[in-house]
């Protein structure tokens, strides 16, 4: 019996080399901070740059008293994102309150901009626990350290509030060296096709602890991996605080009114090493480190707005005051001993102990109790 | 609604899965189909989805039917992208939503594993109990079914050693229609592993006992709010021998007991239904009567679940066995090729084997003597 054979149709969705990024990073401000002409994006307003700056000033501050915490052993360790401010703080100041944020490891800085409380940010590190705040309170999720697998989560989190009909996005962070992971491609991939509103945000910072980008990708650029998921991208400045935040505000925009994802690529450099175990001289020149120390982008937004007088010498002074302040409180809290109770790490593994959990925890309480009868 | 139009209501929908056993009677399959159907209806935040459950209604059709009466925003395929499945239902249980997944085979959740072990294992704990990831990952396993390689796999051991999973199979029909309700309700994560080659499995049970065909109303809601998630069941009373038994094995476990029985040893035969947690205070009551212990169990020997029963079992009741526990389980090869797969599942005759060799007469000369 003959049959006709009907090719199945292949339905191909319709693209457009909008999806790409730009040949150059979009940029506001160059690395002396001037404006950059014609630009694509929009430049923020001044209350917008003033308050860009001050959370960069404060972020900076953190950092650096974070990595000098790790020195006096009050910190496990610490991943510095010094020289990432523009990047970090860019992206946190264009969520909204009920958007989400989905941090790495390397960004603490960025969670205290959000406004979670820097000691329980650092609780992980310090090694106190493993998550030190409620995700729900500030909708910030706990710091993913296996790299890339908190992506999809963030699409998770988005497609779930789309279902529910919320207004949020849902906002993960990504280095460069985990674009190469499994977990970027798939949360990439499932973001695309249920049309969820996540913005991918990497900062390519250079390295992957020692590997460089070019041991990491063939790709022209990593928001070039964006059409490949149907996914528009952008590449953008990571040192311009200005580009990153109108960047990221346009990508939240679009996702929020059913555009889909969007994948951002923000050029950027790690100053520091990996962390304060890494020792970065083995695998970089310090002319490359002072070529990017040279384009800090904490004096590319300094330099533009106290060119355009919105910026003054009194109100720095009080800047760097106030994060001394803050510096100073986090460091005291910090030297505080923590009280730590062993019940504790049976409590939460599920919602209610298992019996055998039951008898691990009163086995250790007697143990407990048996040393302390030693010492009397 | 009354009991009569729900059950008329579960045979719509066992009917319209083409897995109906005889009159009156239910499939593992027809009964997991009516847990998600009934738990979509009873809850508006449970999500259904995987690779093939929504048009298809999935390989073994298990959710066939769902994604038409549900709608595609609850019950939806997925990319093929296991990581994605189970990484995407962490998020939308983070955000208030309570998904069940589907992996579509035992070898093929693999790449799901880092997000089951690293992140919905731990994230309550990492979190001191602020995000709780209500997440059902249901996952056909072990073999028998005359699978090409990466089919067969039983791999409850990785799970069940993984603390802040609940690891559940069941053994018969009416467990797997309350016990996927009752993880479904449940607030920490769920491994649910479905022994794929009971799914069409009219009878369960041993020769003359009618178990798995299974009556419409032990699927009554009263059922679910008294059986615990966390329970074994003696599913034979005996008293010379207990045979450790779940899953798939469950149904050999009790006809190994039938046949026993004729040669007139009494076999107790308990289901453990939980892997994790354990039920100690069911199984230890049972050996402590009996004295003797067998654990039967389709993944490899080497580390495998056995060996935490066996452990357990000793330290529990050591004064009270008159022979060393057992292990009756696959062969420690890789899972072999359909042809000759029969080789390596346990068999009633290897389990009566292992219970013949429980030193029922053996004294402390006998064993210098060699005999």
């Amino acid at each position: 019996m003959a049959s006709m054979t009907v090719a199945p149709e292949i339905s191909r969705h319709s693209w457009s080399l909008a999806l790409l990024p730009s040949d150059t990073p979009l940029a506001l401000l160059d690395a002396d901070g001037q404006a950059v002409p014609g630009g694509e994006l929009d430049m923020p307003a001044d209350g917008v740059l003033l308050e860009l700056h001050r959370r960069m000033v404060l972020g900076r501050r953190f950092d650096t008293q974070a990595t000098a915490l790790t020195k006096q052993g009050r910190l496990a360790v610490y991943p510095s994102a010094r020289g990432q401010e523009a990047a970090e703080i860019g992206a946190v100041l264009a969520l909204r309150a009920q958007d989400w944020l989905f941090p790495t490891y390397r960004d603490s800085m960025a969670m205290v901009s959000r406004g979670l409380d820097p000691a329980e940010v650092l609780t992980l590190l310090r090694g106190d626990w493993h998550c030190g705040y409620d995700p729900h309170e500030h909708r910030v999720a706990p710091q993913c350290t296996p790299l890339a697998t908190s992506a999809p989560h963030a699409v998770g989190v988005a497609h779930a509030a789309r279902l529910k009909n919320e207004d949020a996005v849902a906002l993960a962070m990504l280095g460069d060296g985990a674009t190469s992971e499994g977990d970027t491609h798939v949360a990439l991939n499932f973001a695309a096709v249920w049309k969820a509103p996540v913005v991918f945000f990497v900062q390519n910072n250079g390295y992957a602890i020692s590997v460089p980008l070019a041991k990491q990708t063939a790709a022209p650029s990593l928001a070039h991996k964006g059409i490949g998921y149907g996914i528009p991208a952008m590449l953008v400045d990571g040192n311009d605080a200005a580009a990153v935040y109108a960047a990221v505000r346009r990508a939240v925009t679009s996702a929020a009114t059913g555009g889909g994802p969007v994948l951002i690529e923000a050029l950027t450099y790690r100053v520091e090493p990996h962390t304060n175990a890494d020792d970065a001289t083995r695998y970089r020149t310090a002319e490359e480190v002072a070529h990017w120390v040279a384009r800090d982008p904490l004096i590319r937004i300094r330099r533009f707005l106290t060119a355009r007088g919105l910026l003054g010498e009194q109100a720095i002074a009080a800047l760097d005051a106030e994060a001394e302040v803050a510096a100073a409180a986090l460091r005291e809290r910090m030297n505080a001993e923590t009280a730590h109770d062993p019940a504790e790490l049976f409590r939460h593994v599920y919602a209610e102990p298992t019996p055998a959990l039951r008898a691990q925890e009163a086995q250790l309480a007697w143990e407990l109790a048996a040393s302390e009868e030693s010492v009397r | 609604m009354t009991a009569v139009a729900d059950r008329r209501t579960r045979l719509r929908a066992a009917e319209g899965t083409g897995l109906r056993a005889a009159e009156g009677t239910v499939t593992m399959a027809a009964a997991l189909n009516q847990a998600l159907a009934d738990a979509l209806a009873a809850d508006g935040t449970v999500l259904v989805f995987g690779e093939d459950v929504g048009t298809l209604g999935g390989v073994f059709r298990v959710t066939d039917g769902l994604a038409a009466r549900f709608g595609e925003a609850r019950v939806f395929d997925t990319p093929l992208a296991e990581s994605g499945i189970v990484g995407t239902a962490i998020g939308m249980a983070m955000n208030g939503l309570r998904p069940v997944v589907e992996m579509q085979f035992d070898a093929f959740a693999y790449p799901a594993f880092e997000q089951i072990i690293s992140h919905l294992a731990k994230l309550r704990n990492r979190t001191r109990g602020r995000v709780t990831l209500p997440v059902t990952i249901r996952i056909p396993y072990g073999g028998g079914i005359g699978g090409v390689e990466h089919h067969s796999d039983s791999s409850e051991a990785y799970y069940a050693h993984t603390a802040g999973l609940r690891v559940v199979t069941p053994g018969i029909p009416g467990d797997a229609y309350t016990l996927l309700r009752q993880a479904i309700e449940s607030p920490d994560p769920v491994i649910f592993l479905e022994p794929k080659r009971r799914y069409w499995a009219k009878e369960t049970t041993a020769p003359g006992r009618d178990h798995a065909a299974l009556d419409h109303a032990a699927l009554d809601h009263a059922a679910l709010d008294h059986a615990a998630l966390d329970r074994a069941v003696v599913r034979r009373p005996g008293s010379d021998v207990t045979l450790i038994a779940y899953g798939a094995m469950t149904g050999t476990a009790l006809e190994a007991a039938e046949a026993a029985g004729q040669e007139g040893r009494s076999v107790e035969v308990i289901d453990l239904r939980s892997l994790s947690p354990f039920d100690d205070e069911t199984v230890a009551a049972s050996v402590r009567r009996t004295g003797r212990a067998v654990v039967v169990h389709e993944a490899s020997r080497f580390c495998g679940y056995g060996a935490e029963v066996a452990a357990r079992v000793t330290e529990q009741c050591f004064h009270y066995l008159e022979a060393p526990v057992l292990r009756v389980a696959g062969l420690d090869i890789p899972y072999p090729p359909p042809h000759l797969e029969e080789y390596y599942l346990p068999s009633v005759d290897r389990i009566l084997d292992a219970i013949d060799r429980l030193q029922w007469q053996e004294t402390r000369s006998d064993a210098e003597a060699g005999r």
